[in-house]
């Protein structure tokens, strides 16, 4: 038990430096830069258009749901890019030979990818509460509301991200496997159409992925109670939120362990010699 | 007279078999490494090297046959088995944001709780950054690392945990000849200092002289030779050959009797002999003629050589 304790403890400072290398790095400051410049022009530029049916205007209303999309879709394709590129690049194949080196290095993912939400998240808020008014959650309640939603939201994703990147052959493929789905899940799960415009078979789709549910948590928190109106059903169905978000964070916990450990037998150094030789190829 | 018990070796390996559906690379490889050993082993691309190394390290598992590493099998094997072994792997753009003293520091501290006082691990970071060259770009992005300046990384993370056993996979493939003797120096000192067991392959017959206690050369699928180099190199040498210059001309002659030879070739020319050169057959030679002979259908005879 303290031989896992250790190896989680220096997985957490193991996510902590990968989270600073990656503030610090030009590459990711500029994804970050580009995540928030788009999503606010893309504001901006509907800035003075209400919601039909209410005297809100359309950032209100879209800047929560674009918040809890964009930590979604992070949560999943980040850890699914690292790790389909770690286990070609020799990075778990490092912890495969530590002792307790697997319990390290995946506590490092969670930490690393939980962490990298941060700045993706106040890229855009710091600015939209300065250019738009009355986007801003009110109160105490608005706030620790945002906190529940996004960690449960993350603990609900993450898995997701996991399991994907430990099942795609390679990391070309995460673009297929990976990208595609989340960013059918994400245009389907009312960010930035409400879903009641869309068909019903569609609705019922969106409403069992975690996307949906993240997007209606975030607007709760950010939106005056009368919004509530313009959901499906006419209410923020908090209980249902919490709900449906902690049974996929129970399900990633039942089944990440076992696609991780069969990822991890599979891996040999002769694996990531070949994975060297196809990327080598690619590039060509 | 009196009978050395043999200690306990630390790798075993009997009647190793491993196919790929119906390719097999593996045919029966039986050998052993002892306490302290540096042996190598060699054999043409495609012998199962590689192979045989992975299932050595436990991350891979072979098809028949009995395999013990530190006294445990591999496949079956935990953590406390893998902190007492190291693994020097081939890296090419993990980690690239991180600088040699992190990742260092952060991998070693994995071994910290199987420290003991007879053997304490893992290594201190300063020591080994030094030990392997590394001291200069101690705090350089790793990304930025030359090609050979990564290849001594890895061979620091291989060794972070003061392993008893070391696996080298092709260690010196890519580096130049300072790097290369650098790494012969530091093999040396881990196996006499620390007594480290290492068993390394390489494509570098003259690396396997320099470096090996005993010599395995890998063909088709089994150990075809076994022993010192200069063990293996009488096996097949028979002949040596002797060059010499008189009168401004060169000579080459072939022999099994060189002392005779060049006793002879004196008592005719004296000192007119010029630039004499005897040169016995080399490591080189019996590993050609080992593997040839394999591949010609000829399947010889294992048999223990005087070491």
């Amino acid at each position: 038990m303290t031989l896992t304790l250790n190896a989680v403890r220096l997985g957490v400072r193991r996510g902590w430096t990968e989270f600073l290398n990656s503030v610090r790095s030009p590459q990711d400051q500029g994804f970050y830069l580009f995540t928030g410049v788009a999503t606010l022009a893309f504001l901006w530029f509907n800035r003075d258009d209400t919601v039909e049916g209410t005297t809100l205007l359309y950032p209100t209303v879209a800047l929560p749901s674009i918040l809890g999309a964009l930590v979604a879709f992070g949560v999943v394709i980040g850890p699914a890019f690292a790790l389909a590129m770690e286990r070609e690049d020799g990075t778990l194949l490092r912890h495969k030979a530590l002792p307790h080196g697997m319990e390290g290095y995946v506590t490092g993912q969670l930490v690393f990818h939980s962490l990298s939400a941060l700045p993706q998240f106040l890229v855009i808020l710091v600015p939209s509460a300065l250019l738009f008014d009355d986007v801003m959650p009110s109160g105490v309640g608005g706030w620790l509301t945002v906190a529940w939603v996004l960690v449960l939201g993350m603990l609900a994703t993450l898995p997701i991200g996991m399991v994907l990147g430990s099942v795609v052959p390679n990391t070309q493929k995460v673009g297929t496997w990976g990208m595609l789905p989340v960013l059918v899940v994400t245009g389907i799960s009312g960010i930035f159409v409400p879903v009641q415009a869309l068909w019903g078979w569609v609705q019922t789709v969106a409403q069992v992925f975690p996307t949906y549910w993240i997007g209606l948590g975030m607007r709760s928190a950010f939106l005056p109670d009368a919004a509530a109106s313009l959901e499906l059903g006419g209410s923020w169905r908090t209980g249902q939120v919490a709900l449906v978000l902690a049974a996929w964070a129970v399900a990633g916990l039942l089944v990440t362990p076992g696609v991780l450990r069969r990822m991890a037998r599979r891996q040999s150094g002769s694996q990531v010699a070949a994975a060297r030789d196809a990327a080598l190829q690619w590039v060509r | 007279m009196t009978r050395e018990v043999p200690e306990q070796p630390v790798v075993r390996v009997r009647g190793l078999r491993m196919s790929y559906g119906a390719h097999e690379v593996l045919t029966g490889v039986d050998f052993d490494v002892h306490s302290g050993e540096v042996v190598c082993l060699l054999g043409p691309n495609g012998a199962g090297k590689t192979t045989t190394i992975e299932v050595l390290e436990g991350f891979r598992l072979p098809s028949a046959g009995d395999v013990e590493v530190l006294g445990t099998d591999p496949a079956r094997a935990g953590d406390a088995w893998r902190a007492r072994v190291g693994v020097v792997l081939q890296s090419w753009r993990d980690h690239g944001r991180w600088t040699p003293r992190r990742l260092l520091t952060q991998l070693g501290g994995f071994y910290r709780p199987y420290s003991t006082s007879t053997h304490p691990r893992p290594y201190d970071v300063d020591w080994l950054l030094d030990t392997v060259g590394l001291t200069d770009d101690a705090d350089r992005r790793i990304a930025t690392l030359s090609g050979g300046r990564r290849r001594r990384l890895d061979v620091a993370v291989g060794i972070i945990g003061r392993p008893e056993l070391l696996f080298l996979d092709e260690p010196t493939a890519g580096f130049d000849p300072q790097a290369r003797r650098d790494f012969h120096d530091l093999v040396h000192r881990l196996s006499d200092l620390e007594g480290t067991s290492i068993l390394l392959t390489t494509h570098d017959l003259a690396e396997a002289e320099r470096l090996a206690d005993r010599i395995l050369i890998l063909a088709g699928g089994r150990i075809v030779a076994d022993g010192s180099a200069e063990a293996l190199t009488r096996r097949v040498a028979g002949t040596s050959e002797v060059r010499w210059r008189l009168h401004g001309e060169r000579f080459v002659h072939a022999t099994d009797q060189p002392t005779s030879f060049v006793r002879q070739l004196f008592e005719q020319h004296g000192d007119e002999v010029a630039d004499l050169e005897v040169r016995r057959a080399s490591l080189e030679d019996t590993y050609i003629a080992m593997v040839a002979q394999h591949e010609a259908g000829v399947r010889p005879q294992l048999e223990e050589v005087a070491r």
